[in-house]
């Protein structure tokens, strides 16, 4: 990296520091050390990234506004666990299968509503996700308001930690490929990109279709950890719980998403004891956040090991 | 929200398809006008306050307290459940929006969720998550017009809000606070060269949808009468439908939005199912940005390169 190019990329440090992060949590895992609680959390934790990222695909680095992220989820969650519990498939086909027919969603309601801009895109993708909810409430297979019990929870930490690990790493590449550049160009000016020769639509709805794919993913996830689904789990408030993580971390910024989202998910757990405050505190801190750092924790950067050791004195300018 | 005053007949379709147009204006009237909130906010200042809605719930329980605790009568609790919110609404603005006004729309809309957030928590922690009843004022006794019944509280909802509506109308078409909104809402910057002090005006504009939706708040106390902290978030969001529906920004826009978001509601309660509802109200939404992203009375905006 030279020092012309005024924003940072993750750098190699970036994978070294992830490494040894998920290193030190599955130490230890395996050690057994870990209560079933934090456990959970931990759980939770890796399918909010997973989210948070691909949500940060669709609204931060092609700066498209989606609203509706929880409906995609909710696709991946029940397509697997119907597979899972009436076809008895491998897991990871039932992950696949529920990931694949979220994108394929995404691409039937991405071409259309992508001609829409900002509010209104914000707006349609909220009630495609409220549309989504209410046929999951309707349908005979779905079970409705009941949801589906008995899903085999088959998922292991260690794979939610896989998967997340993939979509981060895929999204990092996919930022720095021909590809990524077309997608940062429309969110930075899509008037321009588009007379630069990008086809503006067939990335918006690439980038639509990807996010899906991965918030599917974490759908299948959730619902093989859980056990239990219902259509409550994938409320129009769980897609502004995961818009505010990417908000919060910075839009375009995907370890800004990565911390957002571990913060925002074990905040509220350790605000449990007051719990009746706890939602009070959350609403409040998201407030005072958007009033004084509108552009989130991180902005557009990205974090880097190399500038943590330059905060701590270690000095170590040097580019790599 | 279900209707409560949903009266089948057996044999008697046409009976029931008329009766179902009555509470549909009755339950339209209410989106009507806290839609009308939203076109005023969205046309001044861009901005889709998700706290609306909330604002509306804060309506219906000032209402609540004013009739039960307070024993109040009727037109002192509305006009006390108009008054409250609007003042609530300024000061949302003061503190939450007004610091972000040239702050990226994502930030701002963003914040308003947290404000929006905030408030239902609050009113969960101060009025307990459980529904409570709305007093009943008006006899539930309902007059027959010719194999119809309306209820006396639609009538009384429904006229309310058409003064309501006729009132707002003369103040922004033929005063001269409501010249300085229509001037603010075209070109801000043009507005404050001719001496409009802005501030005031976007202050005053939400001061005056919040009035209107902490009316429909105690409308719909009057009509369905369960009310909870979470009450505003359906009707909040489906009131916006409303205002996207008749033309965002365009103030008759909004009534015919919510009349027809009112009307559609109930006709496809009574025809297909009330668990469906939610789907058709944001379906329309869909068709609506798709076919006339404007809207039915709203004027187009043409991009700026």
């Amino acid at each position: 990296m030279t020092l012309e190019t005024k924003q940072k990329k993750p750098d190699g440090y970036l994978m070294l520091f992830l490494a040894l992060l998920i290193l030190s949590v599955n130490l230890l895992l395996i050690s057994g050390k870990m209560p079933a609680y934090y456990k959970g959390i931990l759980g939770f934790a890796g399918i909010n990234i997973i989210l948070a990222v691909s949500l940060n695909l669709i609204n931060g680095i092609t700066g498209q506004f989606s609203l509706g992220h929880a409906g995609f989820m909710a696709v991946g969650a029940y397509v697997s666990a119907l597979i899972s519990i009436y076809l008895k498939w491998p897991l990871i086909l039932a992950l696949l299968l529920g990931a694949v027919v979220a994108a394929l969603l995404g691409i039937i309601i991405g071409l259309p509503t992508l001609r829409l801009k900002g509010d209104y895109l914000a707006i349609a993708t909220l009630g495609m996700g409220e549309i989504i909810r209410v046929v999951l409430l309707n349908l005979e297979i779905t079970k409705g308001a009941r949801g589906l019990t008995a899903i085999p929870r088959s998922t292991s930490i260690y794979l939610v930690e896989l998967v997340a690990f993939i979509t981060v790493i895929f999204t990092v590449n996919l930022m720095r490929s021909t590809h990524g550049r077309a997608l940062l160009s429309i969110r930075e000016d899509e008037i321009a990109s588009e007379a630069m020769g990008i086809n503006t639509t067939f990335y918006k709805v690439f980038a639509f279709a990807t996010g899906a794919f991965f918030a599917g993913l974490a759908g299948g996830l959730f619902a093989h950890l859980m056990g239990y689904i219902a259509p409550k789990n994938f409320e129009f408030m769980r897609s502004i719980e995961i818009l505010v993580m990417v908000v919060l971390g910075g839009l375009g910024s995907i370890t800004g998403s990565i911390v957002a989202t571990i913060i925002l998910t074990i905040l509220p757990e350790a605000l449990r004891s007051f719990s009746q405050y706890r939602m009070v505190l959350y609403s409040g801190l998201l407030i005072i956040m958007m009033l004084f750092r509108p552009q989130g924790l991180m902005g557009t950067k990205e974090l880097q090991v190399r500038e943590v050791f330059r905060l701590f004195g270690f000095g170590g300018g040097k580019n790599v | 929200m279900a209707p409560l005053c949903l009266i089948k007949k057996e044999g008697v379709e046409m009976g029931l398809f008329i009766q179902q147009i009555v509470n549909g204006i009755a339950l339209g009237s209410i989106y009507a006008l806290i839609a009308l909130g939203y076109t005023m906010v969205y046309g001044i200042i861009r901005l889709i306050n998700f706290a609306h809605g909330d604002i509306y719930m804060l309506g219906a329980f000032v209402g609540y307290f004013a009739l039960t605790t307070y024993k109040l009568p009727f037109g002192v609790s509305l006009a006390l459940a108009m008054l409250i919110p609007a003042l609530l609404g300024m000061l949302i603005e003061r503190v939450a929006y007004r610091p972000l006004r040239k702050a990226p729309s994502i930030a701002v809309l963003i914040t308003a969720i947290g404000v929006s957030l905030l408030i239902e928590n609050l009113a969960m922690l101060w009025f307990s998550p459980d529904p409570r009843p709305f007093p009943q004022i008006f006899p539930l006794r309902p007059l027959e017009l010719s194999g119809i019944r309306v209820s006396i509280p639609q009538v009384i909802v429904f006229i309310t809000a058409v003064i309501l509506m006729m009132a707002l109308n003369f103040l922004v078409q033929k005063t001269k606070v409501g010249k300085a909104m229509r001037a603010v809402s075209q070109d801000k910057e043009a507005a404050s060269l001719m001496g409009i002090d802005i501030n005031r005006i976007i202050s005053l504009t939400f001061a005056l949808g919040s009035a209107l939706a902490g009316a429909a708040g105690v409308m719909v106390g009057v009509i369905y009468p369960r009310i909870q902290p979470l009450m505003g978030v359906m009707p909040g969001l489906k009131a916006f439908v409303a205002a996207v529906l008749g033309g965002i920004g365009s103030i008759p826009g909004a009534m015919l939005g919510g009349l027809i978001m009112g009307l559609t509601e109930s006709l496809v309660t009574a025809l297909i199912s009330s668990t469906w509802r939610d789907a058709i109200a944001f379906s329309l939404l869909i068709v609506i940005l798709l076919v006339k992203p404007t809207g039915i009375l709203g004027k187009s905006m043409r991009e700026k390169v």
